[in-house]
């Protein structure tokens, strides 16, 4: 019985692995298992979903050509634009009635994705959230402040549902409201706090404006995710709130929260392949690439009932790599997201990632990772970049020439970073958009 | 014998003066000299005022950056030539100056002038043996 408290492993000193049946399998009895399950679900999305069974019938494929793992590559891929396309239900291979719950996508860049819910779902999400939890050291007896948003945002529920399994004791204070955050943080006795990485940090200066001291509180570590955020970041987190600050990854579309997290060694992501089964692939070719090799990041949902995917393309660049981790886990892991392929950034022909300009910001010791990057084409028609960065006071000077120098610090790290010119404009502090969700951290204003 | 400047960052766009300065007003804070440095993307706002650490307060509750520096506020004669004694002083014993700044205080006939120098105590060392008469504070 997977799940079961009887049959998890403690390690000495180590957080306790959840369900070790499915997390640390040999690799053939699990390769076995996915295989099947790959097998039953091609079939049954054939047979259920029109809109599946076109795509494979237009390929050429049919249900009885996929019979290993291997085959999966016969299978066309589905796209957050095709899933788009068929709001609301037209990718539900069980009858309506068998829904118990619906989630979307937020929808902010267009018609949102549906993921909708079977009571079997349901379970596998609490089961797969219980794994994430755990891998964080989360236990009966902790106290989880899970401050991800509660509604069709699948990150409110997700932990909730595996909180709940996992028997912690979850207080449900959804996002927002920083003040009743830290209230409940250090009267209930908080041990492990559950937001995005971006809210994390707005909680540790909200607290020191308190004079909270994130020291005498119980916290003990952080499951954060719904964003990108970087290595720096991290370190910044865990010495501000004083926690292990924990990479968890997920999405709508494959089931919310529990498609992969980080165990204690925060060496990359141990993905749920019993449920979910990654590839990475060529954005352009579209090809299979082995494990090593950065690319896109695919998934397909081995066992989902309600809306199952096939092949969806997340857009996310990553690589996959199984080491032998300390944790005991043997699950495949992806790298933490190395960035997109939409919020690639093509400025004069390099390819730059956000993320790389925040390490440079990071790197430069005074500047706390407050930014926006601007793209516009300016009266040459080349591509002109402007970063802002909020001057804080343990940089700011009484003389202009020391802010100056900042600002050719920063042009000059970049330059030799990215190999790019960009024009670094210092603004005041809390100019910048602070989300209690996703940073808003690049403006495209090109028109292309 | 130094006084305490205090400096905001300010962004170069219609309107923040004027926040600063009501901001500044509510709170009680009067201020004794005014002066900006600007760039062609910021500003560094340098006000003397007769609260600082009130004042820093304030701005930083209203969401600047801002901090205190110490500088020198030296009484100069207000008449031709006033200026260029103490500069001339200054000038002979090396004390470098970064910028300064008239205030609008009198003392006795004497004209306020504040002067940030690149080293504090070897400028408030020549001010003391050459006995130039210095404010401590604007406390009123």
């Amino acid at each position: 019985m997977p799940g079961n408290f009887k049959n998890c492993i403690f390690l000495r000193g180590k957080a306790m692995i959840w369900n070790p049946e499915a997390e640390a399998n040999c690799l053939y009895e699990l390769r076995k298992r996915q295989a099947e399950s790959l097998v039953r679900q091609v079939r049954n999305v054939y047979a259920h979903v029109p809109f599946y069974k076109k795509k494979m019938d237009n390929a050429g494929v049919k249900p009885e050509d996929i019979q290993s793992l291997e085959d999966i590559a016969k299978l066309p891929f589905t796209t957050k634009h095709e899933l788009r396309d068929t709001y609301p239900y037209g990718l539900l291979a069980v009858p309506e009635s068998h829904i118990v719950e619906v989630h979307t996508s937020s929808g902010t860049t267009g018609t949102p994705v549906v993921d909708a819910y079977t009571r079997g779902d349901i379970e596998i999400w609490a089961e797969v959230m219980a794994r994430t939890l755990a891998m964080a050291g989360a236990g009966s007896g902790d106290v989880i402040q899970n401050a991800y948003g509660y509604g069709l945002f699948t990150g409110g529920l997700g932990v909730h549902y595996g909180a709940r399994k996992l028997g912690a004791n979850v207080i449900p204070i959804s996002a927002g409201n920083t003040k009743r955050q830290l209230m409940v943080m250090k009267d209930f006795g908080t041990t492990i706090l559950t937001c995005t990485p971006s809210y994390s940090l707005f909680l540790a200066e909200a607290a020191d404006e308190e004079g909270i001291d994130f020291r005498k509180l119980k916290l003990k570590a952080g499951c954060l995710g719904a964003e990108p955020w970087s290595e720096n970041m991290r370190r910044e987190i865990e010495d501000e709130l004083n926690i292990h600050a924990y990479d968890i990854y997920g999405l709508t579309e494959i089931i919310g929260p529990g498609v992969s997290s980080e165990c204690e060694e925060k060496n990359g992501l141990h993905i749920n392949e019993d449920h979910f089964y990654p590839e990475i692939i060529d954005p352009q070719s579209g090809e299979v690439l082995p494990e090593g090799e950065k690319g896109e990041l695919v998934f397909t949902t081995l066992t989902k009932e309600g809306t199952p995917v096939i092949r969806f393309r997340t857009r996310d660049i990553t690589y996959l790599f199984r080491d032998k981790c300390s944790c005991g886990r043997t699950v495949i892991k992806m790298h933490r997201l190395l960035g997109r392929t939409d919020d690639m950034l093509i400025i004069r022909g390099v390819n730059v990632f956000p993320s790389q300009i925040e390490q440079v910001l990071m790197r430069i010791e005074e500047t706390e990772p407050h930014y926006q990057i601007i793209v516009d084409r300016g009266k040459t028609h080349l591509d002109e970049i402007e970063v802002l960065v909020e001057v804080e006071e343990s940089f700011f000077s009484d003389e202009t020439r020391a802010l100056e120098r900042i600002r050719e610090k920063i042009s000059e790290e970049i330059k030799s970073e990215l190999g790019i010119s960009a024009h670094i404009k210092l603004v005041e502090p809390h100019t910048i958009e602070r989300s209690m969700g996703k940073a808003k951290r690049v403006i495209d204003k090109r028109q292309i | 014998m130094s006084v305490k400047q205090i400096s905001v960052f300010l962004e170069n766009k219609s309107g923040r003066l004027a926040e600063v300065t009501k901001a500044l007003g509510k709170g009680g804070i009067n201020l004794r000299a005014i002066t900006i440095a600007d760039t062609a993307d910021f500003g560094i706002l340098r006000l003397i005022v007769n609260d600082p650490d009130g004042a820093l307060k304030i701005l930083e509750k209203e969401g600047f950056t801002a901090k205190e520096t110490d500088v020198l506020a030296v009484e100069v004669e207000d008449k031709p030539g006033g200026l260029a004694k103490v500069m001339e002083i200054f000038e002979k014993n090396r004390v470098n100056i970064e910028y300064l700044y008239a205030t609008l205080e009198k003392n006795r006939d004497n004209a306020v002038v504040i002067f940030k120098v690149e080293d504090i105590a070897h400028g408030q060392k020549i001010i003391e043996e050459n006995n130039l008469p210095v404010v401590s504070g604007f406390n009123f």
